[in-house]
């Protein structure tokens, strides 16, 4: 048996009947990445002592019934954005090279209370701005399923450290697809949740009003495995809802019968790959099988979703990261004379080249006599995509789409090429301006053997019902 | 032309620092003067990640201010991200608000002799304070004390409605008192936590359009505030009597050399790139939350002024001068519960303590002793224990080294001389010393008695009893 094979809620159950302890399973991921992570290059830091320490105590204190918790002893990795105090918290950026943060963020609060155990801190693009985790400042990582090719992003590291089993499951963030494009890349589950069903704190923000953090999983019900232990109202996010704790494994009836999917036509037209696009409508026909009806409708809007994306996202990054400038923390200038100098070298040797080219854009939209024409417009236009997904949801239970328009492209492809990056984006980034939550299964490989992902999206909070959808699909095609 | 065909405008933004324990978006103490850097946390420095929980209890107090002044109250309460660099502002924005600040269209009242007038507020908006900056001039440094970081400020908006500097000094004073009344802003110009950026411009009488305003900022104190407005004022004139036009900018008053100067050139004209802030959600306050806190709100100055005209029948100059400083006034109430004298009381306060205050450049917040102290001061003259001359060196002993005043008198050796045998060995020892007085007096000059008396009070540095001396040299004159 090959441990790092195993789903979570397996390893759980064989922690709980005695057949493994939280060192066995740590010392398999750890070995585990030992032989693969000189390939992938998941990882920013390891924690691999730490860890196998970590899981030592766990033992010792569960077999004494000081810890009771299920997933105590459960290994997990962590996007590279998601504060943790006392390791670093580099954003991928050399701006945040040697940055250590002082606090916890409320996810990692919880992880810890379950007494999970960091794995290490994940690869990511730099302040998670792209699409294939090749604007990381420290390296990039490779998708394990074909090392020549892109893992996504901005999440790559998490998505490629689950798929190739270096970790059980992970955390992302998806601002705009970040989290749902790479699983569907690397051929693992990633759920974005609703905006407001996970605290944002500690999360450093690129974009506040369309940043979630999510699990990455091997399946299904890990991710809503996962989801229980991160969701929750928490006093420190004032955009976090105040919602009833929801058991969201006990969604997962495998019953799609007389439920309504809904599929907008626009997610399957010009520019989505045939192989994509074939690999879906199979998908389809087995939810028509499983009982589910489908009806083709349209959601015109989604066609200006991009633009509203870029335009909102860029303009909350350029005032969120302008406070990386080189005064309290993070990287500074060797290289001034004055305080202006000092800012300005600072911001211009710490950022990478497409973070700066997204603060340029957002300083340029929010700018007086620019601020009409381009980020009140994509507001409203952001209040149309929402009016327009809250009438299909009076419709449907959940809508179907590809998650990314292609699979995973090969490395330098099109990292200088940043329209067609953005483009990488399109099926996802209209589920974060409306804030609803969308999950991406893998749904098929194309001729060559890459992964194909399959996007639910669900109404605000039905985060049950998308779980069930796709977790039908996954047991009807096991 | 001279300087009395011109017209003064002035407009100012008030701010003043919120006295809520905690900060705007943390639960750091606002507490001042602190160690550097004692009172921060993740939030107020801008750690990544962090984000604001809006204070309840800022929205309350600057409700209240609104209320006070008469203002409109905006239910919906949204805050806006004012974007700019400085080593002192952490997130390298400002929460604020913009478009819908949460007070508008309102007035405060004030009077220049006898005649009132009102100045218009345009609005009051709720938003946090920066960090400070300490520049060593020996090195060159500069080091960031982010103790003010995120302590909340409302930014008092007035209409250009004052017309001399002595308009924006009532002004100030009036906002200054109301703030203080219900009770929330310390107001401590001193310390930073009262101070207003003035906007001054000139335009020829009975011109309609405004001139163009130079902005002086961050002034805290009156008198500068006076100063910069009559120095910046007759700078414009003269700029114009000599066919220059004004510049629109920011100036720096500097207090020294009695002149303002330019402060940014106009290249660095700044876009604030004001926006919606997404991390905090929008609040909605119902009207019955808004009647709560009309309902709460405590006697403002004007009521009060009414109250002493009629209650401790004041004249209207003591009883506005006593509540212009909320301060002042309730030191006048606790003072008579315990010395009934309503009047002597209000003459010490108006007279002598004021002017103490007025020598020592202190406000009424700074009187170091207490009520009860003097109270007990006027008690003793009330009682014959010591003379009022004697209560003016007890006052000054007040300021200085405040404690009970029957201990300063005692341990001084102050107490009045009250003793008849006393008494009278210094009123046969003056007529001993001064015949002609006795020529004098005997000659209908009364002055003669009055000039003993001095002497006697003299000679027993003030602590003989004036009636008893009095009385004593009419019976020995008269003899």
């Amino acid at each position: 048996m090959d441990i790092t094979e195993l789903t979570v809620h397996e390893l759980r159950d064989k922690l709980k009947n005695n057949e493994l302890t939280a060192s066995d399973i740590t010392k398999a991921y750890v070995d585990k990445i030992g032989q693969t992570e000189k390939d992938v290059q998941a990882f920013i830091t390891t924690l691999t002592d730490e860890a196998l320490e970590q899981a030592k105590q766990i033992d010792e204190k569960r077999e004494k019934g000081e810890i009771t918790n299920e997933l105590a002893g459960i290994p997990i990795g962590i996007k590279d954005n998601i504060c943790t105090k006392g390791v670093r918290t580099t954003c991928a950026s050399k701006m945040l090279e040697n940055f250590i943060s002082p606090y916890d963020a409320t996810v990692m609060e919880k992880i810890n209370q379950e007494h999970m155990i960091s794995l290490g801190k994940l690869n990511m693009d730099e302040f998670a701005m792209g699409a294939s985790t090749e604007y990381s400042y420290f390296k990039k990582t490779r998708n394990p399923r074909n090392l020549k090719t892109v893992p996504g992003g901005s999440s790559g590291g998490s998505a490629a450290a689950v798929a190739a089993n270096m970790v059980p499951w992970a955390l992302g963030s998806d601002t705009g697809g970040s989290i749902r494009q790479p699983a569907s890349f690397c051929g693992v589950v990633g759920l974005k949740p609703t905006y407001g069903l996970v605290s944002r704190y500690g999360l450093v923000a690129f974009a506040s009003s369309l940043d979630q953090i999510g699990p990455i999983t091997k399946d299904v019900e890990d991710a809503a495995i996962l989801l229980n232990v991160i969701a929750g109202h928490d006093e420190k996010d004032t955009t976090s809802i105040k919602t009833e704790k929801k058991d969201y494994t006990k969604a997962l009836k495998n019953d799609v019968k007389g439920l309504k999917i809904g599929i907008p036509k626009e997610y399957f037209g010009e520019g989505i790959n045939e192989e994509v696009k074939q690999k879906l409508e199979q998908a389809i026909e087995k939810y028509k099988e499983l009982g589910a009806e489908i009806e083709e409708f349209s959601l015109d809007i989604a066609d200006y979703a991009l633009a509203t994306y870029y335009i909102i996202a860029c303009a909350e990054a350029s005032s969120n990261l302008g406070r990386f400038d080189g005064i309290r923390y993070g990287y500074r200038t060797k290289n001034f004379t004055n305080l202006k100098e000092l800012f300005k070298n600072s911001r211009s040797e710490g950022f990478g080249a497409e973070v700066k080219r997204r603060i340029i854009l957002g300083t340029y939209v929010l700018s007086s006599g620019y601020y009409d024409a381009y980020y009140k417009k994509a507001q409203q236009v952001r209040t149309l995509v929402k009016k327009e997904f809250d009438k299909a949801f009076a419709k449907y239970d959940v809508l179907l789409t590809p998650t990314s328009p292609t699979v995973a492209f090969e490395i330098g492809t099109k990292s200088n090429n940043p329209l067609e990056m953005y483009l990488a984006d399109i099926c996802t980034v209209s589920v974060n301006i409306a804030g609803l939550p969308g999950i991406s299964i893998p749904c098929g490989t194309d001729s060559k053997g890459m992964p194909i992902g399959m996007q639910l999206i669900g109404n605000h909070f039905a985060e049950d019902t998308i779980l069930n959808v796709a977790y039908a699909y996954e047991q009807a095609t096991k | 032309m001279s300087r009395e065909d011109y017209e003064i405008v002035i407009g100012l933004e008030v701010h003043a620092e919120l006295s809520t324990k905690t900060k705007i978006f943390c639960n750091c103490p606002t507490e001042f003067g602190a160690e550097p850097n004692t009172h921060i946390c993740p939030v107020c420095t801008a750690m990544p990640g962090a984000l604001p929980v809006l204070n309840e209890k800022v929205v309350e107090y600057a409700v209240k201010a609104g209320l006070a002044t008469n203002c409109e109250i905006e239910t919906f309460i949204k805050k806006n991200k004012k974007n700019y660099f400085y080593p002192d502002l952490p997130k390298s924005y400002q929460i604020s608000q913009f478009d819908r600040p949460l007070c508008k269209h309102g007035y405060v009242e004030i009077e220049e002799e006898g005649e009132k007038k009102k100045i218009g507020i345009t609005r009051i908006h709720i938003e946090e304070d920066a960090g400070k900056l300490n520049h060593n001039e020996f090195n060159g440094e500069s080091l960031v004390d982010l103790n003010r970081a995120g302590v909340p400020l409302i930014e008092i908006v007035s209409e250009p409605d004052m017309r001399s500097s002595s308009d924006a000094e009532n002004y100030l004073r009036k906002m200054k008192s109301i703030l203080e009344y219900i009770e929330v802003s310390d107001c401590k110009m001193q310390e930073g936590s009262l101070r207003a950026d003035v906007n001054v411009s000139v335009r020829k009488k009975g011109a309609k359009e405004f001139g163009t305003r130079t902005e002086m900022k961050n002034m805290n104190s009156f008198r500068s505030i006076v100063r910069a407005i009559d120095y910046e004022a007759q700078r414009q004139i003269e700029v114009l009597e000599d066919g220059g036009k004004i510049d629109q900018e920011t100036l720096r008053w500097d207090d020294v050399s009695g002149r303002t100067f330019s402060m940014r050139d106009k290249e660095d004209a700044q876009d604030y790139r004001y926006f919606p802030e997404p991390d905090l959600v929008a609040i909605r306050l119902s009207e019955e939350y808004i009647q709560t806190i009309k309902e709460s709100l405590p006697e403002l100055p004007e009521s009060r002024k009414e109250r002493y005209l009629t209650q401790y029948k004041l004249s209207q100059k003591d009883a506005k001068m006593l509540t212009n400083s909320k301060y002042m006034s309730d030191l006048f109430e606790q003072a008579l519960e315990i010395c009934k004298n309503a009047k002597a009381v209000a003459n010490w306060l108006l007279s002598d303590v004021s002017r103490i205050l007025n020598e020592k450049e202190m406000e009424p917040d700074q009187i170091p002793f207490t009520a009860e102290q003097l109270a007990k001061m006027i008690e003793l003259i009330d009682k014959g224990t010591i003379s009022s001359a004697i209560g003016k060196k007890v006052l000054e002993e007040l300021f200085e080294n405040p404690k009970d005043p029957e201990e300063i008198v005692k341990e001084k050796g102050w107490i009045q001389i009250s003793d008849e045998g006393a008494i009278k060995e210094v009123v046969m020892k003056i007529l001993e010393n001064n015949p002609q007085s006795i020529v004098d007096y005997k000659a209908g000059k009364d002055r003669a008695l009055g000039f003993l008396v001095g002497q006697a009070m003299k000679e027993t540095k003030g602590k003989a009893n004036p009636q008893m001396l009095n009385k004593m040299f009419l019976e020995e004159l008269n003899k």
